[in-house]
């Protein structure tokens, strides 16, 4: 989970880091409030999980709360990259000196924690990278040993940061991998972390990852996130732990298995290049041991969906049943005519694998008009194809 | 020979008394596998009755080695517990650790491997989030069915289950020598790498299947790998080519991060290396027949 900019400032601030005070708006009477107890010159910035919020005119500095209100003003509901704005962070401001570089990340490929250090900082460190790698440190860090003052010392050495700067940011490198590690992030990014004139160094950006496979240990994350950005299809089924993806298609998927279904995504692609270039319109894993009322939730979803013309269920039966699978399904018809939501779209089934045959013979025997049996995994996503086609 | 699991091999299983241990060591029971007990350190002394087959409960993974000859642990228990359960596997010096449970954070993920490499890589890790190791006929040390394939010449390796029991219904016809699902996660133990230069040494294995997905670039470097050392012949199937950039699609570690990880540059990367790569599973499937039988 990415957090916004003032979601990672509250966390930073907590594991005491410095950084500018300040507060987050949603409207403009907030932002008055915001920057009537600040006082004085404060900065507005959009909130939204892109860059180039600045050249978009989403960052802007006021003299004065009247002036930081006409900011949030014009900010609040501008679009940036294909994002809206919803919200506006007010900072207090600091003069900069120089701008620096400093963040922790998971390095997957060589499955270790990796810190980049930077005296060039303020803008993309890939930038900087290519432009003067000399500037950028890659230091490996050993996820059992962590970061402690002495190897905070060395980064701080070979990344050449100046003398008067040194504790402080040695200091700053300690606690952000401490809260790297206590917030179960993925990355802590500071960018810039700024000098200002008189050598203070503080945090002036906060780019922080979390990783979603840690939250049943951190319940206070909860507060992160982001129900009103959320697809709403989305929300729902995480409502009801499916495990879905909205995408931009027509034939609507479910399966059981992430590589199963993102297979199915694409056998479905291929096929509906055939028919004017339909797509699938979601990723749904119902993952294994599916039972009824999980193939009832999950083909409400996708049938609620109004671009799903047609539905792909594709199951391979490992430890899944088929014949469970297939009793599933038509008892979802039946739960869904109660729920007042009758199935009106046409659904293509593939069971193969453990108690394929059953399944098969629990779908003819049900002999439901809406349902088709296709035995391959490429023949039925070429008749859903065929099927959405149709329908649009 | 096969590859890290045969019928010699004796496993035993952490979390066996928990309700997946307890499904999973049945069917790795009736899969043949040789199972020599269980470890729970609150059950210590207990037995287990699998259908008359009574496992003994140890209080540690040492334990059970001292006690049993043990060289191999599947690991089924919660999230929460998973690195102390490997940390103890690892201390242990057992030489293959199976790690099913799913939803593992990566920080516990990266600890562990970060302490099995500290302390010499003296336990083989699969996983985690995977669904185990089969050696079909012989062994099987995980959660993939035992009757979907018999014995055969094809080696797998798969980041994915479900593609992995699909392509061994597909291919169940030629039969595998043993499969390997190394997991979906962003850190893993055993890698497309591994599993791959297993086979190249592995007289049993003619042909090599590997299954990967969007995300990192593990099959990237698998390719540079077969390019200088793998002989036998590979066939690659990828999934993910209408995933769409920064969503993860189901297993934590799928997910293309800007334009890094993209299953057309695993791809165009495995196909440099001489890889045949299906567009299906089945057209990969088929792809395999052609190398095995020359049909």
């Amino acid at each position: 989970m990415d957090l916004y900019e003032y979601q990672g400032r509250a966390l930073f601030a907590r594991h005491g880091l410095p950084v500018l005070d300040g507060g987050v708006a949603t409207t403009t009477q907030e932002a008055r409030e915001i920057a009537d107890r600040l006082g004085g010159r404060v900065v507005v910035k959009a909130q939204v999980k892109v860059g180039g919020r600045g050249k978009a005119g989403g960052v802007k500095l006021a003299e004065g709360a009247d002036e930081a209100v006409t900011h949030a003003t014009n900010i609040l509901g501008m679009d940036i990259k294909g994002h809206t704005v919803h919200k506006v962070m007010l900072t207090t401001t600091a003069d900069i000196a120089e701008e620096y570089y400093f963040s922790y990340l998971l390095d997957r490929a060589n499955r270790t924690f990796l810190c980049i250090a930077s005296v060039a900082g303020g803008m993309e460190i890939e930038q900087v990278a290519h432009e003067a790698p000399e500037k950028v440190v890659k230091k490996p860090i050993d996820a059992v040993k962590g970061v402690d003052e002495a190897l905070a010392r060395e980064i701080v050495t070979e990344a050449k940061f100046p003398a008067d700067v040194a504790d402080q940011v040695v200091d700053i490198a300690v606690k952000l991998w401490q809260a790297f590690v206590a917030e179960d992030a993925t990355l802590v990014e500071v960018n810039p972390l700024a000098k200002t004139p008189e050598g203070r160094v503080l945090c002036l950006d906060a780019k922080v990852t979390l990783d979603a496979n840690a939250e049943f240990r951190h319940p206070e994350h909860a507060e992160f996130a982001d129900v009103a950005a959320v697809d709403p299809l989305e929300q729902r089924a995480k409502e009801k732990d499916l495990n879905y993806v909205k995408l931009d298609g027509e034939v609507g998927i479910i399966g059981n298995g992430a590589g199963l279904v993102m297979s199915t995504l694409d056998v479905v692609a291929y096929a509906g290049a055939e028919f004017g270039g339909v797509k699938p319109a979601n990723f749904l894993d119902i993952g294994g041991g599916a039972s009824a009322a999980v193939m009832a939730n999950g083909l409400e979803i996708v049938l609620s969906d109004p671009a799903v013309k047609s539905v792909f269920v594709n199951v391979f039966g490992g430890i899944t049943a088929c014949d469970e699978v297939a009793r599933g399904i038509t008892s979802a018809f039946d739960l869904l005519a109660q729920r007042g939501e009758a199935v009106t779209k046409p659904l293509v089934v593939r069971l193969d694998g453990n108690n394929a045959e059953e399944g098969r013979r629990i779908l003819d025997t049900a002999a439901n008009p809406l349902v088709t049996r296709v035995d391959t995994m490429d023949g039925a996503a070429r008749r859903a194809a065929e099927l959405a086609a149709q329908g649009a | 020979m096969a590859v890290w699991l045969t019928e010699n091999s004796k496993v035993i299983v952490q979390g066996m008394t928990g309700s997946e241990g307890t499904k999973h060591t049945r069917r790795m029971l009736a899969a043949g596998t040789n199972i020599v007990g269980g470890v729970n350190p609150r059950k210590a002394g207990q037995q287990v009755d699998f259908d008359g087959t009574k496992l003994p409960v140890f209080a540690s993974v040492g334990d059970a080695i001292k006690e049993t000859g043990a060289d191999t642990t599947v690991v089924f228990v919660p999230p929460g517990h998973t690195k102390g359960a490997v940390l103890e596997a690892i201390d242990a010096e057992i030489g293959l650790a199976v790690v099913i449970t799913e939803g593992i954070p990566v920080h516990d993920s990266t600890q562990f491997w970060a302490h099995a490499c500290a302390t010499g890589n003296k336990t083989r890790i699969i996983g985690p989030n995977c669904p185990g190791i089969i050696t079909p006929g012989r062994s099987n040390a995980g959660i993939i069915p035992a009757d979907i394939a018999g014995q055969g010449k094809i080696g797998l390796v798969s980041k994915s289950g479900t593609l992995t029991y699909q392509m061994m219904y597909e291919l169940s016809d030629i039969g595998f020598s043993t499969c390997i699902g190394i997991g979906g996660d962003p850190v893993i133990g055993t890698t497309h790498i591994d599993a791959l230069a297993a086979f190249q040494d592995d007289p049993e294995t003619e042909a090599i299947v590997m299954i990967g997905e969007i995300g990192g670039d593990a099959e990237e470097r698998a390719a540079d790998f077969i390019k200088a050392n793998v002989t036998k012949p590979v066939v690659g199937y990828i999934a993910g080519f209408t995933a769409p950039p920064g969503k993860t699609m189901g297993h934590a570690g799928a997910i293309i991060s800007g334009s890094s990880g993209t299953a057309e540059a695993k791809k165009v990367a495995l196909e440099a290396a001489g890889v045949k790569v299906g567009k299906t599973p089945t057209e990969t499937a088929n792809l395999m027949r052609q190398v095995v039988t020359g049909a």
